[in-house]
């Protein structure tokens, strides 16, 4: 049988690997929050003659309505997208008659969105409430759950921290993104985030029923050989499932032609196979190592990995 | 075969058919109504069509009550209804939110404008106007006093410092019209008519104060200030120096009366149509490719079990689908992703039970045997972590409601409603197909290869 709890530490050690650089990258330049979280105007504009006019002079007619920091980028497809602080609907309407006087074209607005500077940090405020209420009463859910087990409550503390692991990484995607692709983190990303905490918690439940089951079967095994048999016994199950939904979503990124769906994409693959990953590699390891005390070894002698 | 798969069986089919005759589109209507409406479209979010969505916010200076946040969404809902911008919707959302959402619609400046406007109409006593106020001016008046300076927002600041006073506000409007200008070649008028107690008032008035001055005012702002020649018996009125839609507009909002507070737009998104168009015919055409996999994947991998499951599949997304179309759910980009998570879970489902299946036909069981102990060990994992996920969409639901985040309720709404459906697909539909295949082919233990079994 592939012994794979032996090897615990490895797997944290490549967790951190994935986690910690994006995490240093966050720490330094910030996550990349788009209008929908830090507030401000997004405009997406086409123009119907497929002319883009420059940066400077869409710069200016900004600067003249009193908006002092627009950010524009003009893509190669002919769409221009300027990010700038909040305006309303009287002063985008302005903006747009200005630029079609003065570029003698017709501005299409393929999308504006106008987000009040506290709506976006409330959003974000209260995104993170109702995932920490949700992360509390699928602790409290799982322990219920297991409670013909022993040590049930473990078993939602550990799938909520496989949880957060999982949305870590995810977390440090979207910082490493920023730096490279200009991603930014919106609502569409929260969607994202969101999807992979359901299926991560899914996917640990599916697992942890398996050692439940069995711990009814072997009394006699240690843990950490009941565990690591439960893991195995799931493990094609693991993979089938994660090809479904991967491979759903890889063709959505494939058809999927725009920007920021791409990102959505992206974002979903990589957070939902975190969302098995953690399942064998995070959640059953602390569990064993909860299970053994294995922190009294940490700061001994070595730190030493039992076979 | 047992009693209870063809019990099973007929409610499965039943099912299917009511939903297949909601989901499929009316080509004809011959079947007989039942009660549910056939043939509707599904209900496409402002990503996927295009449109204009607003969130208004109360300003935090003013104390609300739920009624009158009622009051003002219904008022809000019958001025942009006049306006003739169809199937607009607006909804509370939390303590002091409205969010307003107009679908197709590509410019909103006439929606938008008619909403800003409290529209708080006044009849101000201005006595002899020494200042020579005109339309056009912003006063003081003490009506209100708490709300003033309203205007001063927008860059208008009162242009004296005297209180005036109000005889009477707009709640006392019987009747408004827009009609032609009979003094004035292509100028219109908005008419009034007021209530018995308001032509009272106007009466009274009007005789003690021939020669004065009498202002039409909105939202402090004085949009006519006639002079009082007669007095006026009767209650009736006109305003001028409109044109035609600026007499409409403002018809419009004394029509169906002030907002009992005032709300500023703290969030707008427009989506232009082609974009939507665009998203919704690319996540179609990936959901169909997607799922063309999933049944080659399944029924190679899974070989019999597997084209079982994929009917599973199949039973489950026209459930779903007709769930959407009659509670009815509005669909966006996000309410795809939750229900393209939950096929994934409705999928998951079926692998725990069929690697059950293949885990107990390999400890030689029968094979009916097999099917009933492989539903019974995967059912408790099947349910937990689905129950987990109903937890999380339940509290991600609150959220996303009280608080006018549409994308993370649409979220959601649509995985949750998967998910429920996807957990009676597996329990029923999966369970009685398996046990009527195999009571029908009644195979041994030469077909194992039928069930992905080759040692």
């Amino acid at each position: 049988m592939i012994d794979i709890l032996g090897k615990r530490y490895l797997f944290f050690a490549i967790s951190a690997l994935l986690i910690v650089p994006g995490l240093v990258i966050l720490a330094i330049f910030g996550l990349p929050l788009s209008i929908d979280f830090e507030g401000g105007t997004m405009l997406d504009l086409s123009f119907a003659s497929g002319n883009v006019p420059s940066t400077e002079e869409v710069h200016d007619i900004y600067l003249e309505h009193g908006l002092t920091d627009p950010q524009i980028t003009s893509s190669s497809n002919g769409v221009l997208l300027i990010r700038s602080s909040f305006m309303d609907e009287g002063t985008r309407a302005d903006l747009i008659n200005e630029m079609e006087a003065r570029f003698d074209d017709t501005v299409i607005v393929n999308r504006a969105d106008s987000v009040g500077p506290t709506v976006g940090r409330e959003v974000a405020t209260r995104a993170a409430v109702a995932v920490g209420v949700a992360a509390l009463a699928v602790i409290i859910y799982i322990t219920l759950a297991f409670r013909g087990v022993q040590h049930s409550f473990r078993y939602g503390v550990c799938a909520i921290i496989a949880m957060i692991h999982d949305v870590l990484v995810v977390l440090s995607l979207a910082g490493i993104g920023g730096l490279l692709f200009g991603w930014q983190v919106d609502s569409l990303f929260l969607t994202a985030l969101l999807s992979v905490i359901g299926f991560s918690v899914q996917d640990k439940v599916v697992v942890f029923d398996r050692i439940r089951e069995n711990s009814a079967i072997y009394r006699k095994l240690p843990f950490e050989k009941l565990a690591n048999h439960s893991i195995v016994q799931t493990l094609q199950r693991s993979i089938n499932t994660q090809l479904m939904t991967v491979e759903y979503m890889l063709l959505a990124l494939a058809l999927f032609g725009g920007v920021t769906l791409r990102q959505f994409s992206i974002t979903l693959l990589v957070g939902l196979f975190m969302g098995t990953y953690s399942s064998i590699f995070i959640a059953a390891p602390i569990l064993v190592i909860w299970e053994k005390k294995e922190w009294r070894n940490w700061f001994g002698r070595k730190a030493e990995t039992p076979a | 075969m047992k009693q209870r798969d063809f019990t099973f069986l007929g409610l499965i089919i039943l099912i299917l058919a009511v939903a297949l005759v909601i989901v499929l589109p009316a080509t004809s209507s011959r079947l007989p109504a039942i009660g549910i409406q056939r043939g509707a479209d599904f209900v496409l979010g402002l990503d996927l069509r295009g449109g204009v969505q607003a969130l208004l916010e109360v300003p935090p200076e003013y104390d609300v009550t739920p009624e009158q946040m009622a009051d003002a969404r219904r008022i809000l809902e019958n001025r942009t209804n006049a306006l003739g911008v169809s199937e607009n919707l607006f909804q509370v959302a939390g303590d002091r939110r409205i969010v307003a959402e107009f679908p197709g619609l590509t410019d909103p400046a006439a929606v938008m404008d008619v909403i800003r406007e409290t529209g708080q109409m006044e009849f101000v006593d201005l006595g002899a106007n020494p200042n020579g106020l005109t339309a056009g001016d912003v006063i003081r008046t003490d009506h209100g006093l708490a709300e003033q300076p309203d205007a001063a927002e927008e860059g208008k600041e009162p242009v004296d410092d005297t209180v005036y006073h109000t005889i009477m506000t707009g709640d006392q409007l019987q009747e408004v019209s827009v009609g032609p200008n009979p003094d004035q070649m292509g100028g219109y008028v908005i008419n009034f008519s007021l209530k018995p107690q308001g032509a009272q008032i106007f009466s009274d008035f009007t005789r003690e104060n021939v020669g004065n001055y009498l202002a039409i005012v909105l939202d402090k702002e004085i949009l006519s200030a006639p002079l009082i020649q007669v007095h006026i018996p009767n209650g009736q009125g006109y305003i001028e120096n409109f044109t035609v839609e600026t007499a409409n507009e403002l018809a419009i909002q004394m029509r169906y009366g002030a907002l009992p507070i005032p709300f500023r737009e703290v969030e707008t998104r427009l989506i232009g149509p082609r974009l939507g168009e665009d998203s919704l015919d690319k996540s179609v055409i990936a959901g169909l490719i997607g799922f063309g996999i999933v049944i080659l994947f399944m029924s190679l991998y899974y070989r019999l079990p597997g084209v079982v499951a994929v009917f599973s599949i199949l039973t489950y997304g026209v459930i779903t689908l007709a769930l959407f179309k009659v509670i009815p759910v509005t669909l966006t980009l996000p309410g795809i992703a939750g229900f393209l998570l939950s096929t994934g879970s409705a999928l998951d489902a079926n692998i725990l039970i069929f690697e059950r299946l293949k885990e107990e036909l390999r400890g030689g069981r029968t094979f009916l045997q097999a099917v009933d102990l492989a539903w019974k060990r995967a059912w408790p994992s099947i349910r937990d972590s689905n129950i987990a996920t109903l937890i999380t969409c339940a509290i991600l639901f609150w959220f996303g409601s009280s608080f006018g985040a549409t994308i993370v309720k649409g979220f959601a709404f649509t995985l949750a409603v998967g998910v429920g459906v996807s957990l009676f697909t597996a329990i029923v539909v999966t369970r009685t197909f398996l046990n009527l295949v195999i009571s029908v082919l009644n195979p041994d233990n030469r077909h194992l290869k039928w069930f992905g079994i080759y040692e």
